[in-house]
């Protein structure tokens, strides 16, 4: 009898209150979610559903307020913010819906910091070679993000989340900004980084035709998932 | 990679990255220009006391090292030092300050031309009149005057009847007798310039004058000019360091207004670096690295300007001020920039790392 693998993430009863001034906001009110390893998720909701606040939490952004967040086996409901600076840097990677790349730098550069601050080898062969072709990004490596298009500088965002190999890619709305013809390209990308390379993506888009590219939609409403 | 980040940062925002490196080589340039005004000025006085050819000079009892108004020694004392053994000559000065660091020298243009070798005269010659005056070439220079023009001090006119090479004992010289008559000083002398026939008797000579005239100050030529020191100087000393204090609180508001208007122009991309998984040291580290970046470009850049400000001196006042460039200060000013320019940062390099990364990337 085989065993069934441990999911990559497995969130359990996940509350997050904000206190604005004397205002308290819940903004997660129990959820439970697992997700394994190989999955594409995609995360809908209207706005206010709690969807970005599970983001900021599975990206340890932002730690719970109750409940267990476990990510590759580490619970990060009890971390510090030091220890979830950690997860961040080794077990996720970000893309945004405005792409956030440092504007000072080439895109190269850019990539190249997520490896720095990761620590690991500044590499250009092998799996990164490879996973640039798929991005189609190789020849514009050497430009700032204001003489890429958006749907350059997005995909340049992809491959800097992507250059450490994360166990969790975490896009949020990663389609927002581009037109129809680069939101195609970029959501390809990411079903092809799924499925070609078996990265875990978890989206968060409130855009169904986005969602369609995942192998699973979550809804959420009212910080729970529906 | 976070100097490249560092640099980049620093190219994006060039005019700024240059106006707070100037800002800072400014007060490096202040530092410096004024030790280098110190050492300059009070180098120039030693130079132009060699340049008497006196080996003994000898001062009113009471009198400081670089006073010059004191005229207390009687005349008559001259005649008395004249005749004492081993005297070969022996000239008296009277000094009268006219405004700022200037003064006029009166002197006996015969004894004085006897044991200084005499002036080299670069346009006319000595007074012969009254109402002449003998100037020096930067004091010609910075007051734009030639032979035959008009110089006004002391309530009157005087004509420039000599421009002479600079390094014996002033910038002005008038003839003594009408110096100390116009100065209410008739009959007494700021210091006597004693020239000693050999000068294996100048220790000698030296005992005797200490013995003879009590209470009056004696010094071996070598001795006063290693005694016009910025240590031996009151209040230059604490006068540097309160420049330097000044410098270190420029250099601070500088570099915090700079480092602080980065960090909130820069807030969303300290949420980037963040989101990547760096740590406050780092962003702090970041922030450090530009502010050192900033008072070392604007040391060097103070540096240079430092021959800039001796060029202008040179040129526009040369006759009142000398500034030496002093590279063994180079170190410290940069030090003191370096103090500022951390200082400054420590406050939004704190605030950067502390910054929460979700409010950081919203921020718009």
């Amino acid at each position: 009898m085989s065993e069934t693998p441990k999911p990559l993430i497995e969130v359990t009863g996940l509350t997050k209150t904000y206190h604005m001034g004397e205002v308290e906001v819940r903004a997660l009110r129990g959820v439970d979610l697992k997700v394994r390893k190989g999955e594409f998720i995609a995360i809908c909701g209207p706005s206010g559903s709690g969807k970005s606040t599970l983001f900021y939490v599975l990206g340890g952004l932002a730690s719970a307020t109750t409940g267990s967040v476990l990510i590759d086996g580490h619970d990060l409901s009890n971390m510090s913010d030091g220890e979830r600076t950690q997860i961040r840097r080794d077990l996720v990677g970000f893309v945004f819906q405005r792409y956030n790349l440092l504007p000072t730098l080439s895109a190269m550069d850019n990539i190249s910091m997520a490896q720095f601050i990761a620590g690991k080898p500044q590499h250009t062969e092998g799996w990164f070679k490879r996973s640039l072709e798929m991005l189609g990004v190789g020849h514009r490596l050497g430009h700032k993000p204001r003489s890429l298009s958006g749907g350059e500088q997005q995909r340049i965002a992809i491959a800097r989340a992507i250059v450490n190999q994360p166990a969790l890619l975490l896009a949020d709305e990663p389609t927002g900004n581009l037109d129809t013809e680069n939101s195609e390209v970029v959501l390809k990308l990411l079903r092809d980084l799924n499925e070609r390379l078996g990265q875990t993506i978890l989206m968060i888009t409130h855009n169904p035709e986005a969602a369609a590219f995942a192998h699973r939609i979550i809804h959420m409403r009212d910080g729970r998932i529906v | 990679m976070i100097n490249k980040l560092v640099i980049a940062n620093l190219k994006h925002r060039w005019i700024r990255t240059i106006l707070s490196s100037l800002a800072v080589g400014v007060q490096v340039t202040m530092i410096l220009t004024i030790v280098g005004l110190s050492y300059g000025m009070l180098d120039d006085i030693g130079q132009r006391s060699r340049g008497v050819g006196a080996d003994i000079l000898i001062r009113p009892p009471g009198s400081s090292i670089i006073g010059l108004s004191s005229a207390n020694i009687p005349e008559k004392l001259l005649d008395f030092v004249r005749k004492l053994p081993h005297v070969a000559i022996a000239t008296g000065t009277t000094v009268h300050p006219i405004g700022g660091p200037n003064s006029v020298t009166g002197i006996e243009l015969e004894s004085f031309s006897a044991m200084s070798g005499g002036f080299r005269y670069i346009e006319g010659g000595p007074f012969r009149q009254p109402d002449e005056v003998v100037i020096d070439q930067f004091w010609a220079r910075q007051n734009k005057l030639k032979v035959g023009d008009y110089a006004s001090f002391m309530d009157r006119k005087w004509r420039v009847c000599g421009i002479v090479e600079p390094g014996k004992l002033a910038r002005m010289f008038l003839p003594i007798k009408l110096l100390q008559d116009l100065s209410a000083n008739t009959g007494k002398l700021t210091m006597i310039y004693v020239k000693v026939d050999e000068h294996e008797n100048l220790q000698t000579v030296i005992d005797g004058f200490k013995k003879e005239l009590p209470g009056y100050q004696i010094y071996s030529l070598e001795e006063f000019v290693s005694l016009i020191s910025v240590d031996n100087v009151p209040g230059v000393k604490p006068f540097i360091y309160v420049v330097i204090g000044i410098s270190i609180f420029v250099g601070f508001l500088v570099v915090f207004n700079s480092m602080y208007t980065a960090v909130l122009e820069r807030t969303r991309e300290i949420g980037i670096l963040k989101a990547l998984g760096a740590t406050p040291q780092m962003v702090l580290s970041v922030l450090l690295r530009e502010a050192v970046v900033l008072a070392l470009v604007g040391s060097v850049a103070g540096i240079l300007l430092t021959y800039v400000a001796r060029w202008a001196i040179m040129h526009y006042v040369p006759g009142s001020l000398t500034q030496t460039i002093v590279p063994n200060w180079w170190p410290i000013a940069t030090g003191v920039s370096l103090m500022g320019a951390l200082l400054g940062a420590l406050y939004p390099g704190w605030k950067a790392a502390r910054q929460d990364a979700i409010e950081a990337l919203s921020y718009e």
